[in-house]
């Protein structure tokens, strides 16, 4: 009961600090905008290589971003407590540390979940997408999935910030690596096949697959294992990133890193 | 004058050599190239002057990457650094104080420029061929500069802003989208066309290509760039008296 509420209402606090400096303007500038702006620049540079049609644009990158928030949000799980210098408080509590991060996870999937709809609804009706009413849930379900996923990379991002000090860095790397070799901007039969397989274990690209298949009119049952594909890669991710926080967690009281990496 | 120039030249010269290392700012200019290059050679395809032309305009996204991650919010950094009110207060003006820094954070886009092109040497095997050396050595700092003085624009019409580097995120990916840069202005729609000869990238883009392919008139381009860059920085200069004017008279230089 104790980690639900940890969980639950520290999850809750926790976003609502984010939002203390966050607020719905700043929320606007630096996750609404730059996802609308970021999908254009794809769709008109995917127009110049034509090398697909603008839906597939559309619906790669407004799944990936979900990314943004999820892998920049988590990260400050760890960032903003050094930041505050409450790290070395939080690493000495005795709550569980899975309650803890998982808290965090939850709003962050939300947050991920909105502005991949919002991103999703504005370039449908900028590029004259259509999408089926009866890829509504479906869709929103896949978003969920994407999100989930996301997160769970960022978890592992966080578990990395207890490592490395440029968080910011780390983000901007995994987002990149969605970006070049999800399936997003470039199709996954243009990559290397190495490349491609190895986008298989990523997030985004088994959702943003999905989701495409639904715009052009397939029924879920068609995409269900695309989108438990996705869900699995996350839930991979989150366990990595939950041992990889206690393994560095670990090494930092160990070596007494903590504020110093 | 002596002074002034003095002050220019040190305040280039430290802080092109901070930026120079940090990691968050390099990995800024270091990540445009690489990504975008390689996005072109999976997008586009094939070798040669073309991909040599998306190697350079990826080096200019990492140009105007940097200056929309730190330029805006110049000003910022000094007030966290808490010498803000130091500088307003010293006797020297302060646009000499804040442009040497906003052209230094443009300026170390030129590790983007040489990344992208070492890049695509290296792993696609494109060979450096220039045509017109003298106008792309030109048009280098010509652009750099050019985009320098929008980031002080930036920084200038920012200052009583808190969250500056934010603000200029935004221009990120629209700038990159409308000035020519891997897209052709051609694809854009026609009452966005117009809007890319506002942006200095453009203009420094254009004369870079020009001068690699031997097309256009890159000296032309290079001359819109100093244009451009004058009428920023004097624009800027504006902004940046008429806040900092309002900023001190009500006693809010550190706390807006």
């Amino acid at each position: 009961m104790r980690s639900l509420r940890l969980l639950t209402v520290g999850g809750y606090i926790s976003y609502r600090a984010l939002f203390g400096w966050l607020n719905p303007f700043m929320y606007t500038l630096t996750l609404l905008i730059p996802s609308v702006t970021q999908l254009a620049f794809f769709v008109y540079l995917g127009r110049a290589a034509g090398v697909a049609g603008d839906g597939y644009y559309v619906a790669g990158n407004a799944l990936l971003a979900a990314a943004t928030p999820s892998l920049f949000g988590m990260s400050q799980a760890i960032a903003g407590e050094r930041y505050t210098q409450t790290l070395a408080l939080l690493v000495v509590s005795p709550a569980s540390r899975v309650a803890v991060f998982l808290g965090r996870a939850l709003p962050g999937t939300v947050n991920g979940f909105v502005v991949s709809v919002w991103t999703f609804a504005v370039a449908t009706l900028l590029f004259g997408i259509a999408v089926p009413w009866s890829a509504v849930a479906p869709l929103a379900l896949t978003i969920a999935a994407t999100s989930f996923s996301c997160v769970g990379l960022g978890l592992f991002n966080a578990a990395l910030g207890l490592r490395w000090r440029e968080t910011g860095v780390l983000g901007n790397l995994f987002l990149y690596v969605l970006l070049m070799f999800a399936g997003v901007n470039v199709p996954l039969a243009r990559l290397p096949g190495w490349l491609s397989t190895f986008a298989q274990g990523l997030p985004v690209t088994h959702g943003a697959n999905a989701a495409r298949q639904l715009v052009a009119g397939a029924p879920f049952g068609h995409v269900a294992a695309q989108i438990a594909a996705e869900a699995v890669v996350g839930a991979c991710y989150a366990v990595v990133g939950l041992a990889a926080l206690r393994v560095f967690e670990v090494e930092a009281r160990r070596g007494a890193t903590l504020e110093v990496a | 004058m002596p002074r002034l120039f003095r002050v220019l030249g040190f305040g280039l010269r430290v802080h092109f050599t901070m930026l120079s290392r940090s990691p968050f700012d390099l990995w800024v200019v270091v990540a445009s190239p690489l990504i975008f290059a390689t996005l072109a050679h999976f997008l586009f395809g094939g070798g040669g002057p073309q991909m040599l032309v998306a190697a350079i305009a990826s080096g200019v996204m990492g140009i105007w990457s940097s200056t929309t991650a730190s330029g805006a919010g110049a000003l910022q950094a000094q007030r966290r650094l808490g010498v803000l009110e130091l500088l307003v207060a010293s006797p020297m003006p302060f646009w000499s104080v804040l442009l040497p820094i906003s052209i230094a954070i443009s300026a170390i886009g030129v590790y983007s420029l040489a990344i992208g092109l070492l890049y695509v040497r290296l792993f696609f095997g494109v060979p450096i061929e220039i045509h017109d050396w003298p106008a792309f050595v030109a048009a280098v700092p010509a652009t750099i500069a050019a985009i320098g003085a929008l980031g002080f624009l930036f920084a200038s019409a920012l200052v009583r802003f808190r969250s500056a580097s934010m603000v200029g995120n935004v221009f990120e990916w629209p700038v990159w989208m409308v000035c020519g840069l891997l897209i052709p202005v051609s694809v854009l729609p026609g009452w966005l066309q117009p809007v890319s000869r506002l942006f200095a990238p453009t203009w420094g883009m254009s004369a870079l290509r020009g001068a690699t392919l031997g097309s256009g008139h890159p000296w032309a381009d290079i001359g819109m760039c100093a244009v451009l860059a004058a009428a920023y920085l004097i624009a800027g200069a504006l902004c940046l008296r008429f806040f900092l004017h309002a900023a001190r008279a009500r006693a809010t230089l550190a706390l807006t």
